[in-house]
C-alpha cells in the first residue's frame, strides 16, 4: 500500500495533472460535486422527498436576491413549492448514480464480449459484433421508450416511481454497450499477436486465463478514456430521457425531469427551475469531459510511452 | 542411452489459399538427456516452425501434417490439446528472442512467476514465491526480493532475458527450447547471457535446443549441430565436427562468412544469391542454384543422406562421398 503510493507519487500521471491547471480545475469542481451529491441529505437545507417540507404556498418563488425572493429558498422553488437548491442537490445524486450505473453496465457487457470477440475471433467474433451493430442501429430513445412502455404495464405506474434508477440504468447500459465492444475488440486484436501473450501459451497457461488476466490488462487504458466521456454521455442521455418524460419521475426528480419541469412554465417567467438545473448539469458534463481529454492525452502512448 | 527428443520425419504445412505450402519438410534429429544441439540456419530455414512444431504452438494456418515428435518416448503429435499444456511449460520451455516482449507489461514478474507455476502445481502463492525468489538468485539477478514486485519496464534488456530465463527454468523443465534468446541483446551481454544458459542446463541436466543464425554461439555452446536450409536438415553432427570441417557446401558457405577469419578490409565473404522462397523451391536439390559445385544431378535428384565419419554425421549432397573424412568434397 506504502509502495504504490510512493510510486503513484512519482508517476508521471500525477506530474501531468499537477502540470495541467485546467485539469486540476476540472477535478476540483467535479470531487466538490460527487460530494454534494453523495452527502446530500446532510449538505441540502431541505428534504424534497419529504411531503412536509412541501408547502403549496411557496410554489414559484423566484431567487432569495430578487424582489419577491424569500431568504430561506436562497434559489428559489419549483413548481410544487419544494426548494429548488435540495432539489438540484438530490437531483444531482441521482444524475451521478444513473451514469456510473450505466457506464458499470455498459463497461462490464461490452468489455466481455470485445475481449471473447477479439481473442476467440472467428465464428463468435462475427457474431458478437453483429449483434453489437444491431443493437447500435436501434436509435436508444425507441429502446428507451419501449422497455418503459413495457414496464409501465406491466408494473403499473406506482412501482415505476420505486423502479425508475435501476430501469433508466439498464436502458442506457443496454444501448451503450457496443461503444466499449468495440474498443475493447480492437486493442485485444492488437495484443493478442504480442510476444507475451505467446509465451503465456508456451507457459501452458489455458485461453481464460490469458484473456483475463494478460490480454485485459492490457487494453485497459482505453477502457479507462472511452469511460470517462460516457460518463458523461450517460449523464446527458438520462437527462434527455427525463427531459422526454421517460425518465425520472416529477417526485424524485433528476437534473433532466427538473429542467422539464421548469421548461412548462419558462414563458411565465419562472426562469430559475430551468436555468439552475441547466447550469449544474452542464457544468458536471463538462468537468467530466475536460478530466477525460486530458486523461486521453496522458495515457496516449504516442506522445508519452514508458 | 534413451532419447528425450527424437523428432521423426517431422513436416509442417501451412494451408494457403493456393494449396498447402510446405515449411519443415521431413526433418529428424535426436536430443539425448541433457544434451544441447544447435538448429541453424538463414531467416525463413524453418528453425522457429520447428521449435514451435515440437510443442505443438503452430499458428493457423500451419499444421503438423507428418512425422512424430517423440519425447520421453510419448508421441506428442497424438496428444490433445490438454495434455499437451500440461507439457508445455512444464517439461518442455521456451525462450524467445526479445525479453522486451515476452513480459506482460502490465503484471509484475512476481505475478507472472507465481501464476506459471501455480498452472502446473498445487502450490501455495508463498511456496510458489519461495522457488520463484530461488531461480531468480540462480540466474544471478541481484536483490530479488525486491524485484518480485516490479514490472518489466524496469528492468534493462539482459536482466529482463535473465528473468525469461528464470521463468522458463521455474518447473525444471527436461528440454529447453531457445528461439534466439541473445538476437535482441548487444555483445557483451549476449556472451553473459549464453554462458548463463548453457551453466544451467547443465547444473539440472536439462536438454537445450538452441535456435540461431549466429555460428559463433552454437559453436561454443552446443555438442550437436543441424544444419537447416529451406525446410531441410542438410547437415547434421558433432558440432566441432560440423563447424571445423563443414562436408555440405552451405554449411561451408556459412562458415565461411563468418568475419573471425578474415583480414582486417578485406570483403566479408557472403554466400551468392537468396535462398528461395518456400513457394517456388527448385527441383533437386533446394541449395543449388547458390552451389558452386552443383551439376546435372543437383537439378534434378533430392540428395539423400549421405553417412560420413563413420556415422556421426548426416550430409545431404550429391557431390558428398561416403566416408570422406574432411577436407573438400
Amino acid at each position: 500500500m506504502n509502495r504504490a503510493w510512493r510510486q503513484f507519487k512519482a508517476s508521471y500521471l500525477l506530474f501531468s495533472f499537477k502540470q495541467d491547471k485546467t485539469a486540476i480545475f476540472s477535478f476540483v469542481v467535479l470531487v466538490a460535486l460527487l460530494i454534494t451529491g453523495l452527502l446530500a441529505p446532510l449538505i441540502s437545507p431541505y428534504n424534497p422527498y419529504d411531503p412536509a417540507n412541501i408547502d403549496i404556498m411557496n410554489s414559484e418563488l423566484p431567487p432569495s436576491w430578487t424582489e419577491a425572493g424569500q431568504t430561506e429558498f436562497i434559489l428559489g422553488t419549483d413548481i410544487q413549492g419544494r426548494d429548488l437548491l435540495s432539489t438540484m442537490i438530490y437531483g444531482l445524486r441521482l444524475s451521478i448514480l444513473i451514469g456510473c450505473g450505466a457506464v458499470l453496465l455498459q463497461g462490464l457487457l461490452g468489455v466481455v464480449v470485445g475481449l471473447l470477440a477479439g481473442y476467440l475471433g472467428g465464428k463468435i467474433d462475427a457474431v458478437l459484433m453483429r449483434i453489437a451493430d444491431i443493437q447500435l442501429s436501434f436509435p436508444y430513445l425507441m429502446v428507451a421508450i419501449f422497455i418503459s412502455a413495457i414496464f409501465q404495464i406491466a408494473f403499473g405506474i406506482g412501482r415505476y416511481e420505486e423502479l425508475a434508477v435501476p430501469l433508466l440504468i439498464v436502458i442506457i447500459g443496454l444501448a451503450e454497450w457496443p461503444v466499449y465492444a468495440r474498443t475493447v475488440r480492437a486493442s485485444v486484436m492488437g495484443e493478442k499477436n504480442k510476444e507475451y501473450v505467446e509465451a503465456a501459451r508456451v507457459i501452458g497457461l489455458n485461453r481464460w486465463h490469458i484473456m483475463f488476466r494478460h490480454v485485459l490488462p492490457n487494453t485497459m487504458t482505453s477502457v479507462l478514456v472511452i469511460s470517462t466521456i460516457q460518463v458523461a454521455n450517460a449523464i446527458m442521455s438520462e437527462a434527455a430521457l427525463s427531459f422526454l418524460g421517460l425518465g425520472m419521475p416529477v417526485t424524485k426528480p433528476s437534473l433532466g425531469s427538473l429542467i422539464r419541469s421548469g421548461f412548462e412554465y419558462i414563458f411565465s417567467g419562472s426562469w430559475w427551475i430551468t436555468l439552475f438545473p441547466g447550469v449544474f448539469l452542464v457544468l458536471l458534463v463538462l468537468v467530466i469531459n475536460l478530466l477525460g481529454d486530458w486523461l486521453r492525452d496522458v495515457l496516449n502512448p504516442k506522445l508519452y510511452k514508458g | 542411452m534413451a532419447h528425450l527428443l527424437e523428432v521423426i520425419d517431422l513436416e509442417v504445412k501451412f494451408g494457403l489459399r493456393t494449396g498447402n505450402l510446405t515449411a519443415i519438410n521431413g526433418i529428424s534429429f535426436s536430443l539425448d538427456k541433457g544434451g544441447r544441439l544447435g538448429l541453424v540456419g538463414e531467416s525463413g530455414a524453418g528453425k522457429s516452425v520447428t521449435g514451435f512444431a515440437i510443442i505443438k504452438l503452430i499458428s493457423k494456418p500451419g499444421f503438423i501434417s507428418a512425422g512424430r515428435v517423440l519425447f520421453n518416448g510419448q508421441d506428442l503429435t497424438s496428444l490433445s490439446a490438454e495434455q499437451m499444456r500440461e507439457i508445455r511449460g512444464n517439461h518442455i520451455s521456451m525462450i524467445f528472442q526479445d525479453p522486451m516482449m515476452t513480459l506482460n507489461p502490465v503484471l509484475t514478474i512476481g505475478t507472472q512467476m507465481v501464476e506459471t507455476l501455480q498452472a502446473h502445481r498445487n502450490i501455495t502463492r508463498e511456496a510458489a514465491q519461495a522457488i520463484a525468489l530461488k531461480k531468480l538468485k540462480k540466474v544471478q539477478i541481484p536483490s530479488p526480493e525486491k524485484r518480485l514486485g516490479q514490472y518489466p519496464h524496469e528492468f534493462s534488456g539482459g536482466m529482463r532475458q535473465r528473468i525469461v530465463i528464470a521463468i522458463a527454468l521455474l518447473t525444471d523443465p527436461e528440454l529447453i527450447i531457445a528461439d534466439e534468446p541473445t538476437t535482441a541483446l548487444d555483445v557483451t551481454i549476449q556472451a553473459e547471457i549464453m554462458d548463463l544458459l548453457q551453466q544451467l542446463c547443465e547444473a539440472q541436466h536439462t536438454g537445450l535446443i538452441l535456435i540461431t543464425h549466429d555460428l559463433g554461439v552454437v559453436s561454443q555452446v552446443t555438442e550437436k549441430i543441424a544444419v537447416m536450409y529451406a525446410g531441410k536438415v542438410v547437415e547434421s553432427g558433432p558440432t566441432d565436427l560440423v563447424v571445423n570441417s563443414p562436408q555440405h557446401p552451405y554449411t561451408q558457405g556459412l562458415i565461411h562468412a563468418l568475419p573471425g577469419s578474415l583480414q582486417p578490409g578485406t570483403r566479408l565473404n557472403q554466400i551468392p544469391g537468396m535462398m528461395p522462397t518456400l513457394t517456388d523451391i527448385p527441383p533437386g536439390c533446394a541449395f543449388n542454384p547458390r552451389c558452386a559445385l552443383s551439376d546435372t544431378i543437383c537439378r534434378q535428384q533430392e540428395p539423400p543422406f549421405v553417412i560420413v565419419d563413420s556415422a556421426k554425421r548426416k550430409v545431404a549432397c550429391h557431390m558428398v562421398k561416403p566416408n570422406d573424412k574432411g577436407g573438400q568434397p
